[in-house]
């Protein structure tokens, strides 16, 4: 096969790999809103905020360090501990519950039966309030997160390749355990709101909340759960991102690129999320590879948005979206 | 007391039909202009027209063009930094002369434009790319279309950072604005003086005001209010939803752009796009629109002068007053603003307008409240 065939197929592979990425911060987005009808924007900016918390467990820092000495005069900024990763993980996502009664608790909970587009903006209040939490906390440095995950090229798959096509391909490590992760995390999910009693009171809250009521399912648990359980995703997208790339801000930035996804999959569906995650991550990388130089480069930038945009026109709900009825 | 209408005979439809019909309420409007135009021109020096008015003047122009989309038409709109970019650099390529390129060779160069018209330029060529990013709206709805709209945000920036044509080559890839001058003064370029570059925007934002406040009143605000409150009712009652919907797009980046005209010639004089009109841009306005009211001419001023304000305030006090380091204000700032959303969308859905007008009912009753 030609050289070119074989590039092809190399960045369809790393498409794949960085769709699943996407796929994950999506399907953040869609539990809460399957759950709740709120369209939580600030899903990345969890994930930022949770792979920073991780970061600030670990490696001992003092929370609001920087806000303590500036009010006190103090100079403390680490308890000169470290924490091992798997406790970090817990204790962050402790915190993550935290955060998800909170936001039921001192947001939502004003904000029933207000219109969707009202709940969005306020969820992006909640982005803004949060980042300039997460910053405050831990402060606003790029910081590095290791949590033991192997990174780099993987050298078996690159020789097994080579000695089978002449062709090594280049594929990340971390992208592989990232795509293991998120396959489990599907699984998983899938198999609990399948079979658990929680599961069936959550799709049961999705299907209708004024019945889900009356059956006696508790509407304000069942959203702080759903708020917990996103809280978790996120932390899974922060740490696969925040490994690949730092804990940073662009990190919510690149969340944002979770709506394209959703867009082409349906806000509603789980698979969709996983399939528009494949299909934006193999599409822009294609792109940028054939058209991409001719343009000046730099096309992942907009080309999902793009996509979605032109798709939308011809489907309005998306891949697996459920049909869009509009009644006076 | 005050904002009665007793005792404030109208003989004429003329009368009837005017913006501010409470006689209070006109005298008022009259003399806040007269402040504005007269007044403040003479107190200002450049750090007050730097740090507060201009960007207050141009943020309130913007506000009000996102206003009449969201606030008004009921589309939100994520691509209002994008817009902002469109007026800028049109406004720059009108201000350098357009040079029209086919096959390598230069076709023909427009003259330079008068700094006021090539501002103008910079609303109409936004009126016309808003239009062709709301053909998809009459598809998409809701939040659908707040995330379509930041095809239009990220596509835009990116297509003037790397189409040379659009910063004429300079190696930079930065726009930087030429002095220019009208009626002898110079309004653009660093030796321009504050009241000039005051004026200027003021003079734009006061026609912006009034064109739109108008707007809203008649036919086509209805249509508008219409759309936002039921699409599908509005359809079957006779509003075509094809001509309301680009309408209140085109109108509305023909603000956005002038706004953004402004705040690269004027404001800030040389532009990097990515940093200058990035989807941070997007969400200062929306938040703007929200916290001053949506669908209120009055709220986009109110809004804007908040927003702009607060940060100003916060630098001031925290920094200035109790000597904290910048970085702490500047997330303490986030948090707040934040959190200012939330509490308004919460207790006062309608921001900071509505608060203005329970104001003038209860002055209207004021001192014998029963």
């Amino acid at each position: 096969m030609p050289e070119q065939l074989f590039f092809a197929a190399e960045v369809i592979m790393n498409g794949l790999m960085a769709g699943v990425l996407y796929a994950l911060v999506a399907l953040g987005f869609v539990l809460i809103y399957k759950a709740s009808g709120i369209f939580n924007y600030s899903q990345g900016v969890m994930a930022l905020f949770a792979a920073a918390t991780l970061v600030g467990i670990m490696d001992g820092q003092v929370p609001f360090s920087h806000l303590i000495n500036a009010i006190l005069g103090t100079n403390v900024h680490h308890f000169g501990w470290h924490v091992p990763a798997v406790l970090a993980i817990l204790m962050t996502m402790a915190v993550m519950v935290l955060l998800a009664w909170a936001v039921n608790r001192f947001v939502f909970k004003y904000l029933v039966n207000q219109e969707a587009i009202i709940l969005f903006m306020a969820t992006i209040g909640l982005a803004y309030f949060l980042e300039g939490t997460s910053d405050l906390m831990w402060g606003g440095q790029l910081k590095t997160l290791d949590v033991g995950l192997p990174q780099g090229m993987n050298a078996t798959l690159d020789e097994v390749t080579f000695g089978m096509f002449g062709y090594g391909f280049f594929i990340d490590n971390l992208d592989i355990v990232a795509s293991i992760v998120a396959l489990i995390l599907v699984v998983t999910l899938t198999v609990y709101s399948q079979y658990s009693k929680q599961g069936r009171a959550l799709r049961a809250v999705a299907d209708d909340h004024q019945a889900a009521l009356s059956v006696g399912i508790s509407l304000n648990f069942i959203w702080i759960l759903v708020w917990s359980i996103a809280g978790f995703v996120a932390l899974v997208a922060g740490i696969m991102w925040g490994a690949k790339s730092g804990v940073q801000f662009s990190l919510s930035l690149m969340a944002l690129k979770a709506l394209p996804v959703l867009m082409l999959g349906g806000f509603t569906s789980i698979p969709g999320a996983i399939v528009g995650g494949l299909i934006i991550g193999v599409g822009e990388k294609l792109f940028e590879f054939t058209l991409g130089g001719m343009m000046g480069g730099a096309t992942e930038n907009w080309f999902a948005y793009v996509l979605a945009l032109i798709f939308l026109v011809f489907r309005p709900q998306g891949l697996f979206g459920e049909k869009i009825i509009e009644r006076v | 007391m005050f904002y009665r209408e007793a005792g404030d005979f109208k003989t004429s439809y003329v009368d009837d039909n005017q913006t501010f019909p409470i006689k209070f309420d006109r005298y008022r409007y009259y003399v806040v202009l007269f402040i504005a135009f007269a007044i403040i021109p003479f107190l200002l020096n450049d750090y007050w027209v730097n740090a507060v008015f201009m960007p207050f003047l141009i943020y309130a122009i913007a506000a009000i063009g996102l206003n009449i989309l969201v606030g008004y038409c009921g589309q939100v709109s994520l691509g209002t930094g994008g817009f902002m970019a469109v007026g800028a650099y049109s406004c720059y390529k009108f201000m350098t002369g357009v040079d029209i390129w086919w096959g390598g060779e230069l076709l023909f160069r427009l003259p330079e434009f008068n700094i006021f018209f090539s501002v103008l330029m910079g609303g109409v060529m936004t009126a016309l790319v808003g239009l062709l990013f709301g053909l998809p709206s009459l598809r998409i709805k809701g939040f659908y279309l707040a995330v379509a709209t930041l095809a239009a945000q990220f596509f835009l920036v990116w297509l003037f950072n790397r189409v040379s044509w659009f910063y004429n080559y300079s190696a930079s890839g930065q726009i930087s604005a030429p002095e220019r001058t009208l009626l002898g003064v110079a309004i653009s370029g660093p030796s321009a003086p504050a009241w000039a570059m005051y004026l200027f925007c003021l003079v734009f934002l006061a026609v912006s005001a009034i064109i739109a406040r108008n707007l809203t009143r008649g036919s086509f605000g209805r249509k508008w209010m219409a759309i936002r409150d039921m699409d599908i009712a509005a359809e079957i009652i006779g509003v075509d939803p094809l001509r309301a919907k680009l309408s209140a797009f085109g109108v509305s980046s023909f603000f956005v752009g002038i706004s953004g005209a402004l705040f690269f010639a004027v404001y800030l004089g040389a532009v990097e796009v990515g940093e200058v009109f990035g989807i941070q841009k997007s969400f200062l306005v929306l938040f703007m629109v929200i916290i001053g009211g949506l669908g209120s001419i009055f709220g986009s001023f109110a809004g804007a002068a908040f927003l702009v304000l607060l940060p100003v305030f916060l630098k001031n006090f925290l920094v200035g007053g109790l000597g904290w380091p910048t970085d702490l204000a500047a997330h303490l700032e986030f948090m707040i603003v934040g959190a200012l959303i939330i509490i308004f969308l919460i207790a006062e859905p309608h921001g900071l307008a509505q608060l203005w007008r329970v104001t003038k009912e209860k002055l209207r009753l004021w001192p014998f409240p029963h």
